[in-house]
């Protein structure tokens, strides 16, 4: 038996531009984006270590450009990029995470999300700490 | 009916037999503040177009037939309302990531082909006899699973993800939390299977951690959360193979 029930002719609807279709989907592209800021600036410390190898004129020398306006400038860009990649991450965070319970309740994404920002910030305020006693 | 408004709803038509690419084409619908998107279409079905073609059953987000984009939004036509769209137009069209048999109709072929292939259903450890009576879970090993077993295969996850749409051949958000709503069950014994499928780069690796699916989800499934749990354990299993390997016992 052959019934002829209509032309089948699926349209496969183009993919070009797709992560400007979305509000979340920009924002996504964001969060990725600022990956290149973690290799930039993680490049700026080796280019460090590389230097302080080479002696202590280098070393100066390295010091000296991390003091110019444009090395200034790349640093504010890095560090709200950074802003953003540590935000975004720990927003991510619960659901890249095995169901944790505690005291047989599960553990609430905020609250993952919260020990992300509160482990963020003692570690920079030890960071500072560890500067400051350091030059003292 | 009270006075009624109106409101326009802007359709994605496409008849394969007559266009090549969809069109826009316009409807002006009476509302009232209860009709939802749903009914919209419907009222343009019954009295302006029966041309128009759209899956819907239920009328309230259990089928999770009647998904749509409304207003570049994966929504379920039936739960979103015309009085949260004002003053319009409203903009409505298939689902994103899937081809596009008729109007708002997409081929759901594929997904259903994946979401059998992880063996959707408790694959029990050993035989259990009635005799034994019931299986006992923790509250602790009920929630790991249970809101994923609230999917309804509406696919709204799908048309969230955009690794789905570059790549057809995912297996998606959607039938990876399905599968890992069994593989999370402590009655079931099927997650040998399962791994086979999910840690495949088909499987959860296709998976960027956009995210959108967990937001979209009509039920509050988490679909993000199991694929990226499955990370987890499909790169265990691939380490752990080393310490124990299971191909002579296989």
């Amino acid at each position: 038996m052959s019934v002829k029930v209509g032309v089948r002719r699926p349209y496969i609807r183009p993919m070009q531009g797709w992560w400007r279709r979305d509000p979340f989907f920009i924002r996504y592209m964001l969060r990725e984006a600022t990956a290149f800021a973690v290799l930039a600036y993680s490049i700026v410390l080796a280019v460090g270590v590389a230097r302080l190898a080479q002696g202590e004129a280098a070393w100066n020398a390295w010091l000296a450009a991390l003091k110019t306006p444009g090395s200034i400038l790349l640093h504010l860009v890095l560090l709200v990029s950074f802003a953003v990649h540590a935000r975004s991450w720990f927003e991510i965070m619960p659901k890249t995470m095995p169901m944790m319970f505690v005291g047989g309740h599960r553990v609430e994404g905020s609250a993952i999300t919260r020990t992300g920002w509160t482990a963020t910030v003692v570690v920079t305020l030890a960071m500072f700490a560890l500067t400051w006693w350091w030059k003292k | 009916m009270p006075e009624s408004k109106r409101i326009e709803i802007q359709v994605l038509r496409y008849r394969p037999e007559q266009e090549d690419e969809p069109v826009w084409q316009s409807y002006y619908v009476p509302f009232t503040d209860d009709m939802s998107v749903l009914q919209g279409l419907q009222h343009i079905k019954d009295d302006i177009d029966g041309t128009l073609s759209f899956r819907w059953s239920c009328r309230m987000a259990i089928c999770g037939s009647c998904g749509m984009m409304v207003n570049g939004t994966p929504k379920l036509s039936c739960q979103t309302f015309l009085r949260d769209l004002l003053p319009g137009p409203v903009r409505v069209e298939a689902l994103a990531h899937f081809p596009i048999e008729r109007d708002l109709v997409v081929s759901v072929e594929p997904f259903v082909k994946k979401l059998e292939s992880v063996k959707p259903y408790i694959i029990p450890k050993k035989p259990r006899t009635l005799d034994q009576g019931e299986y006992l879970q923790t509250p602790e090993e009920l929630e790991l699973f249970e809101q994923y077993s609230s999917c309804i295969n509406c696919m709204l996850c799908y048309a969230a993800c955009p690794q789905f749409g570059l790549n057809p051949d995912f297996t998606g958000p959607g039938v990876l939390a399905l599968a890992h709503r069994y593989n999370a069950d402590s009655r079931d014994g099927g997650r040998d299977e399962r791994m086979e499928i999910l840690s495949t780069e088909e499987g959860v690796w296709s998976c960027t951690a956009v995210g959108y699916c967990s937001v979209v989800c009509p039920k509050h499934v988490d679909p993000a959360n199991a694929v990226n749990q499955n990370k987890v354990n499909s790169a265990k299993d691939y380490f752990l193979r080393f310490l124990s390997p299971k191909g002579a016992s296989k």
